[in-house]
């Protein structure tokens, strides 16, 4: 029985390569994850057959109440919410896996097994990663959901806490290991944990929550790792590492896109200036051409090649549905369009592509940076809508500008570039877009939606 | 130690495997592999599961509960949203 047991649980793991494995290419991706679904399912329904277990009404309540609420989070959530929720389920996993590492310590303590260092090692990792995991996760959400501050906030001396905090969680592990029958220091160590999680998390500011996000849910995989060491469960080392792989690259990439290092995001402070400096009038006096819709309609009409660069402004304004009005309307009178995604647009990595995705926009039209950069010479007009950073040309040419460095969306080598945008205000950074200043840039103040809609309809006259 | 060993061993290699296989993913399909990542590593559900049966402790018991709550929560919302955002790039083929 034991070994049919483990056999499943090989399959199960099986099964969650697979279907990452499926993940590569949208044709395939929807039996990847069911395959995943698959898999957790055989891993759930053989671990219920265990003999030891004495009642099935805790956990069927467990169960029930918990896919209840996961199905009313899955069906009623917005494509634009979508940082959110992955924010909110690594936290949950977080918290999880605090609370099986120490049921399960509590668990040998009681029955009197033997606690070694392995096991008061992986428990402590469990209860440190998991809280970091949760009260981080908490944080990144309350950022995105607009209930938390924005803002990269800062205090005095704030690095000095930090370490502080990691030290003290350091201390108390090293005694738990020493004291592991001590079951108090685990929810110490708990305890710090979600401190540190809120302190390291709370500087840093709402447009790098794609590294934060990518980060904690490579911490949740890594805590369910360790949960696998406290259960000696290898089904839960696995997936556990193959989650912490899959958040670690995605980290990667978004620090890449915006040529920063993981410690820049993370004890930077990026963003904290981004209002004080919202007064860039100088920058832009007298060299800024504003436009109308009817004047975009008019270049649009003659255009035969159009890209439009969406960013977290088409998210906020919900803009994505108008956007595919105006394509399919430029497409209908052969005019050829395609989107061009920047890897950091949004609040999460791929979060453009979703939102388009959910807007009908066929996926061969979402172009990545590498490979649209290249055509832009031969682009008649270029519509930013949201975006603003990732055009900067700043990037390119001042080695001081917090963004030097940074790959761009090279827009100013297009015919024109219309920026629609609410205000001159600074993006993320607190720069000044010399973009907007251009020759043929153009700019259209506004709301994305509502002006993408007067575009459609002056196009239709 | 043994097992130590055994484990750590599997732990390494799974995440070159995770590495391998995660940097094959395009970046359209990057928001679906967090959710759906995210419901994989819900596998603590196991764990949760055997301490809410187990039921050593009244304590045990109830922290098994609750994290059978978060962690189903997490596979079961996981798998369902990242179907949803699938379908979505899907039914354009």
């Amino acid at each position: 029985m034991e070994n049919f047991v483990k056999i499943s649980y090989l399959i199960a793991s099986v099964l969650f390569i697979v279907g990452l494995k499926n993940l590569s290419h949208p044709r395939t991706a929807v039996r990847g994850n069911a395959l995943g679904a698959l898999g957790m399912f055989i891993a759930i329904l053989v671990t219920l057959f265990d003999k030891n277990i004495v009642s099935y009404e805790i956990i069927a309540g467990g169960i029930i109440v918990g896919s209840l609420i996961g199905i009313v989070l899955a069906k009623k959530i917005q494509m634009t919410a979508m940082p959110q929720l992955v924010a909110l389920l690594n936290g949950f996993g977080g918290i999880a896996s605090i609370l099986v590492a120490g049921a399960a310590l509590l668990e040998a303590l009681e029955l009197g097994k033997l606690v070694d260092p392995a096991f008061s090692v992986s428990t402590g990792l469990s209860a440190a990663i998991g809280a970091v995991t949760f009260s981080g996760s908490m944080i990144a959400f309350g950022k995105l959901q607009g209930i938390v501050t924005e803002k990269a906030v800062r205090y005095p001396g704030d690095q000095v806490v930090k370490a502080i905090v990691l030290l003290g969680i350091i201390s108390v592990g090293g005694y738990f290991v020493y004291e592991p029958t001590n079951s108090d220091l685990y929810w110490i160590i708990s305890g710090i944990g979600i401190f540190l999680g809120l302190i390291l998390v709370l500087p840093i500011g709402g447009a790098d929550m794609p590294v934060v996000i990518s980060l904690l849910n490579s911490y949740s995989g890594i805590a369910a790792s360790m949960n696998g060491f406290v259960l000696d469960n290898n089904v839960l080392i696995i997936s556990g590492s193959l989650v912490g792989a899959s958040g670690i690259i995605l980290t990667q990439i978004m620090c890449k896109a915006m040529n920063r290092s993981l410690t820049n995001v993370l004890f930077g402070g990026f963003g904290q200036v981004a209002e004080e400096v919202a007064d860039s009038g100088d920058f832009y006096s007298g060299k800024v051409k504003s436009t109308t819709s009817e004047e975009v309609a008019m270049i649009l009409d003659i255009a035969r090649k159009v890209v439009i660069v969406p960013g977290y402004g088409m998210a906020v304004s919900q803009a994505q549905h108008t956007v595919r009005d105006l394509y399919n309307l430029l497409t209908s009178r052969g005019i050829e369009v395609e989107f061009a995604i920047h890897p950091v647009a949004g609040r999460m990595p791929g979060h453009m592509n979703v939102l388009l995705a959910e807007a009908d926009i066929p996926y061969d039209k979402l172009k990545e940076m590498d490979e649209i950069n290249p055509t832009f010479d031969s682009v008649d007009v270029v519509i930013v809508n949201g975006a603003n950073d990732v055009t900067n040309p700043l990037a390119k040419t001042d080695p001081k500008s917090p963004i030097a460095g940074m790959p761009i969306l090279e827009v100013g080598k297009a015919g024109t570039i219309v920026v629609i945008k609410r205000s001159l205000s600074p993006g993320f950074a607190g720069v000044p877009n010399p973009l907007f200043t251009q020759d043929n840039t153009l700019m259209l103040f506004g709301d994305g939606k509502k002006v993408t809609q007067e575009i459609i309809n002056a196009l239709k006259e | 130690m043994e097992t130590l060993v055994t484990a750590l061993t599997i732990f390494v290699l799974a995440i070159f495997i995770g590495f391998e296989v995660i940097t094959k993913i395009p970046p359209i399909l990057h928001t679906p592999l967090m959710s759906g990542s995210n419901a994989i590593s819900g596998i603590t559900v196991i764990g949760a599961l055997l301490s809410a049966g187990y039921q050593v402790t009244m304590l045990t018991t109830i922290l098994g509960f609750i994290a059978v709550l978060f962690a189903t929560i997490n596979v079961v919302g996981g798998f369902l949203v990242t179907q949803r955002m699938l379908g979505m790039f899907k039914k354009k083929d």
